[in-house]
C-alpha cells in the first residue's frame, strides 16, 4: 500500500493539470475572442467570431468542471482549503461564465436587440478570464492554513501580484482567441486579428517575464528551486524553450500563419503551466500541504482512476471529432439559428 | 460587511436558491433531448418531415435551456469546495469520486456532442445527427444517474466506514446502489420526462388553440399525451414505492411529510394541519383515520413512524416537507386527471374537437416544475439537520468563511439568476412563439430537405384548409 500510496498521488496531479491545461487552451481561446469581442467591426463580424466558437464552448468549459471534480476526487482537502481561501474570485468566476455561457443563445434568439447580450458576453469573458488569473496568483502567493483548514482573511487574495496574474492571463488568452480568429476567418477580421496576436504576444511575454523574476522574490522556496542546488541545469531549459518559442509564435503572426501563432500560443501556456508546476511542487496547498498529505485515500483514487483510464481517452476522442466536423474557415451564415 | 445572520444560514439558503434555480433546466432537458432524439429517429426511420420541422424547432428551445442548465449547474459543482468544505474534506472520498464519474461520462458526452446537435444540420448527415441527439440524451440520463447516486448515498449513505473522522468507502457498489437510489433515480427521470410531456402538450394545445401550426399541433399532442397517460400513472406507482422506502429508511423525513407526531398504529392521513413544533401537535389538523397506515404500510393497523420518536435536535423542519409533498400530490392528481380526461376524447375520436381539454392543458405547463421543485423541498428539507444521514450534520459542514462574503455572493447570484431567468422565458415564450418554421436564409440549408416557409406549415385548421 506503501508504494500506491505514494505513486495514486503523483498520477492525479498529473490528470487534473492536464484538465487545467485543456481548459485553459481550449476555455482560453474561446474566452480570449470574447474579450476581443466589441472589437468586430461590423454585426457580422461579431456573428462570425460567436460562429467560430459556438460548436466547442460548452465542451471547453466541461473541463473547468473536471478539474474542479478531480481535486474533490483525489485531493479533498486542497478542494476543501483552495475554495474557501479565494472564494471572492471563484464566485465572480462562476457569477461571468454564467452571463457569458447564456449570451451564446440569446444573443441570436434576442436579435435585433442583441447588443446588451454583445457586451455581456464581452464583460463576461473579461472578468471571467481576470478572475481565474486572480485565483492562480493568489494560488501561487500562499495560502494560510490551520489545523488543515483556511484561517486567512477573505481578501488574502487581493494583492499587486494576483492583480497582475489576472492581466496576464488576459493578454495570454487574447492571443490564443487571435490566433483561432486568424485560421477560422478571412479578410478584414482575420487581418485584424494577426494585429492582435502580435499585440497579445508582447503583453503575454511582458506578464511572463515579470511574473518568474516576481515569484522567486516571493517565495523562498521557489528562488530556491530555480537558483539553487544540482538540479537546476534540468530546469533552465524551461525558460530557454519559452524564449524560443516566443520566437516561433512571432513569426507565426507576423506572416499571418494563424496554426503556427496558435500552436505557438499553446504551447507558450504548457511551458508557462510546467514552469508553475516546478515552482509549486510537492505542495498542492502552497507552501504548506503536500500533494500526499492533500491525497484522498487510495480506495477512492483507484475507482476513480479506472473511470478516467477508460473514459477520458473516449472523451479526447469524440472531442477530436467535433472539432475535425466543424474544421475549415467559419462560413457565411453558419448555425443554426 | 455584517448581515446579522450566519455563514451557516447564508450558505443554506445560497445552496437551497441555486439548487432550486438550477433543476428547473434538468427537469427540462433530460425530457426534451429524448423527445427530440425520438423524433429525429421517426423522421430518420419514417421520413416524416413534421418530426424534422419539430425536432428543429425543439432543439432550439433546447439550446436556450440547456446553456441555463449548464451556467447554473456550473456554480454547483464549486459550491461544495466554497460554502461546504468541511463537507468535502469530510465526505469527499465517497462524493468526490461520484461527482467525476458524472463530469467524465455525462457532462462531456452531452456538452460535446451538443456542438453536433445544434450546429451540425449541414456538416454531417442526417443518421450521423441522430447518432448526436442520442448522445446528449443518454448523457443527460447518466448525468442524473450519477447525481441521484450522490444525493441518496448523503440521505442514506452505505458502503463506507468512518476512520479518524473522514468517510471512507468500502463497497463501491454499496455506495453507488444504496437503498433509496433506484426509487429516486426512477422518480426523478419520470418527473422530468412529464414535465416536458406536459409543457410539449401544453404548446400543441397553444397552437391549436390560435389555429396555427395544425400539423405540428397534432403531432405534439398526441405524443405528449401518450406519454403522460402511460407515465402520470406510473408515477403515482413509484412514488408510493418510494415513500414505502422512505419509511423504512428515512422515518424522520417519512413522519415530517405527514405531520404525525405520535408513532401511532393505525395511524390517520393528515389531508391538511399547521404543523407546531412548540407544542409538538397539529393546528387546525383535517385527517382520515387509517389511511395514512394504508397508504405507507399497505395495512389498515400498520406502524407509522412520529416525530416524537426523535430527538428534537434531530428533526427536520415541518413546514416545508408537509407543504412541499402535498403540492407535489396535487399536481401528479392533476396530471392523472388531465391524462384521463385527455385519454377519453382520444378515444372517442373528440380530442382535437375539445376546446376544455386544450385550454386545461395549455395553462399546465408550468406544474411539472413546480411539483418538481416541490418534490426536491420536500425531500432535502425533510434530510436536514443532517447533510449526510447520521455522518455530518449540516452545521458541521459548513466552510471557514466570512458572513459577509457568502451574503454578498448571494446577493449577485440572486440578481444574475433573476436576469438570466427573466430573459430566458422572455426568449423561449418569443421562440415557441414563432413556432415550428423553418427558417432557410439562401444558400444555408444544402444537405437537409429544405423547406422554405410554406403556406402549408402556417396552415389553419379552418374547415377551408382542412385536409391539405
Amino acid at each position: 500500500m506503501g508504494e500506491i500510496a505514494y505513486w495514486l498521488p503523483l498520477v492525479w496531479a498529473a490528470l487534473i493539470g492536464i484538465a487545467i491545461v485543456m481548459y485553459v487552451l481550449l476555455d482560453g481561446f474561446d474566452l480570449g475572442i470574447g474579450l476581443l469581442f466589441l472589437s468586430g467591426a461590423s454585426e457580422e463580424e461579431r456573428d462570425h467570431m460567436m460562429n467560430a466558437i459556438a460548436p466547442y464552448w460548452d465542451g471547453n468549459e466541461t473541463w473547468l468542471v473536471l478539474g474542479g471534480a478531480g481535486l474533490l476526487v483525489a485531493f479533498p482537502l486542497a478542494y476543501g482549503t483552495i475554495l474557501p481561501a479565494l472564494y471572492i474570485p471563484i464566485v465572480v468566476m462562476l457569477l461571468a461564465l454564467v452571463f457569458r455561457g447564456v449570451a451564446f443563445e440569446f444573443r441570436f434568439v434576442s436579435k435585433p436587440h442583441h447588443h446588451w447580450w454583445d457586451r455581456a458576453f464581452a464583460l463576461g469573458s473579461t472578468v471571467a478570464t481576470f478572475a481565474q488569473g486572480v485565483v492562480l496568483g493568489g494560488f501561487m502567493q500562499g495560502i494560510t492554513i490551520q489545523n488543515r483548514e483556511f484561517a486567512g482573511g477573505t481578501f488574502d487574495w487581493l494583492t499587486p501580484f494576483s492583480l497582475l496574474c489576472g492581466a496576464g492571463l488576459m493578454a495570454g488568452y487574447i492571443l490564443l482567441g487571435s490566433a483561432w480568429l486568424m485560421m477560422k476567418t478571412d479578410a478584414d477580421l482575420a487581418r485584424r486579428s494577426q494585429r492582435h496576436a502580435e499585440w497579445a504576444l508582447y503583453a503575454t511575454l511582458f506578464f511572463v517575464a515579470t511574473v518568474s523574476l516576481w515569484t522567486p522574490l516571493m517565495s523562498d522556496h521557489i528562488a530556491e528551486r530555480w537558483f539553487r542546488g544540482e538540479h537546476i541545469v534540468w530546469l533552465w531549459p524551461v525558460p530557454f524553450l519559452t524564449a524560443v518559442t516566443a520566437l516561433i509564435t512571432y513569426h507565426g503572426a507576423r506572416k499571418g500563419s494563424g496554426l503556427q501563432t496558435f500552436l505557438g500560443g499553446m504551447v507558450l501556456f504548457l511551458l508557462c503551466f510546467l514552469g508553475l508546476g516546478i515552482s509549486v511542487f510537492p505542495y498542492l496547498v502552497f507552501p504548506s500541504i503536500t500533494l500526499w498529505q492533500a491525497a484522498a485515500v487510495p480506495e477512492s483514487q483507484i475507482f476513480s482512476l479506472i473511470g478516467a483510464l477508460l473514459f477520458l481517452p473516449l472523451v479526447l476522442g469524440y472531442t477530436a471529432f467535433v472539432y475535425w466536423t466543424f474544421r475549415g474557415k467559419v462560413t457565411e451564415g453558419e448555425g443554426y439559428h | 460587511m455584517d448581515f446579522g445572520l450566519d455563514a451557516l444560514l447564508l450558505a443554506r439558503i445560497q445552496f437551497a436558491f441555486t439548487v432550486t434555480f438550477h433543476i428547473i433546466f434538468p427537469a427540462f432537458t433530460i425530457g426534451l433531448a429524448s423527445y427530440i432524439a425520438t423524433l429525429e429517429a421517426i423522421w430518420y426511420f419514417r421520413g416524416d418531415d413534421r418530426c424534422h420541422r419539430l425536432a428543429r424547432f425543439w432543439t432550439k428551445i433546447f439550446a436556450v435551456s440547456f446553456a441555463m442548465g449548464v451556467v447554473s449547474g456550473l456554480p454547483m459543482s464549486y459550491q461544495f469546495g466554497t460554502n461546504w468544505s468541511r463537507f468535502s474534506v469530510a465526505t469527499g472520498n465517497v462524493i468526490g469520486p461520484l461527482l467525476g464519474y458524472e463530469v467524465m461520462t455525462a457532462f462531456f458526452l452531452e456538452a460535446t456532442f451538443l456542438g453536433i446537435m445544434l450546429f451540425g444540420w449541414n456538416r454531417v448527415p442526417k443518421g450521423l445527427h441522430f447518432f448526436a441527439s442520442c448522445m446528449v440524451a443518454f448523457g443527460t440520463l447518466l448525468s442524473a444517474f450519477w447525481i441521484l447516486s450522490a444525493n441518496s448515498w448523503m440521505q442514506y449513505p452505505t458502503g463506507h466506514e468512518v476512520r479518524d473522522g473522514i468517510v471512507v468507502p468500502v463497497d463501491w457498489l454499496a455506495v453507488i446502489f444504496n437503498p433509496t437510489f433506484p426509487h429516486r433515480f426512477a422518480h426523478m427521470v419520470t418527473a422530468a420526462y412529464i414535465t416536458t410531456a406536459i409543457v410539449v402538450l401544453s404548446v400543441g394545445a397553444r397552437y391549436w388553440l390560435q389555429n396555427r401550426y395544425a400539423d405540428e399541433s397534432r403531432v405534439m399532442v398526441r405524443m405528449a399525451l401518450a406519454m403522460i397517460l402511460v407515465l402520470a400513472p406510473l408515477q403515482a406507482f413509484i412514488g408510493d414505492q418510494h415513500g414505502l422506502k422512505t419509511a423504512q429508511y428515512q422515518p424522520a423525513k417519512l413522519a415530517a411529510m405527514e405531520a404525525h407526531w405520535d408513532g401511532a398504529k393505525p395511524a390517520s392521513l393528515v389531508l391538511f394541519a399547521l404543523p407546531n413544533a412548540r407544542t409538538e401537535s397539529n393546528d387546525y389538523e383535517i385527517a382520515v383515520p387509517k389511511l395514512g397506515s394504508l397508504i405507507i404500510t399497505h395495512d389498515w393497523n400498520g406502524l407509522f413512524p412520529g416525530l416524537k420518536d426523535f430527538k428534537p435536535e434531530d428533526r427536520p423542519p415541518l413546514y416545508m416537507p408537509f407543504f412541499g409533498f402535498r403540492l407535489m400530490v396535487a399536481i401528479g392528481l392533476w396530471f392523472i386527471a388531465l391524462a384521463a380526461f385527455g385519454g377519453f376524447l382520444w378515444w372517442r375520436g373528440r380530442l382535437f374537437q375539445n376546446r376544455t381539454f386544450m385550454r386545461a392543458a395549455k395553462f399546465s405547463w408550468p406544474l411539472g416544475f413546480v411539483a418538481v421543485i416541490a418534490g426536491w423541498i420536500t425531500t432535502e428539507v425533510g434530510r436536514q439537520p443532517w447533510i449526510a444521514t447520521g455522518l455530518v450534520r449540516t452545521s458541521e459542514g459548513v466552510s471557514p468563511v466570512a458572513s459577509g462574503a457568502v451574503g454578498t455572493s448571494l446577493i449577485l447570484f440572486f440578481f444574475v439568476y433573476l436576469i438570466v431567468f427573466s430573459a430566458g422565458i422572455v426568449y423561449i415564450n418569443r421562440l415557441i412563439h414563432k413556432g415550428p418554421v423553418l427558417q432557410a436564409p439562401e444558400g444555408l440549408e444544402e444537405g437537409t430537405p429544405a423547406r422554405p416557409i410554406s403556406a402549408a406549415t402556417e396552415t389553419g385548421r379552418g374547415p377551408a384548409l382542412e385536409g391539405k
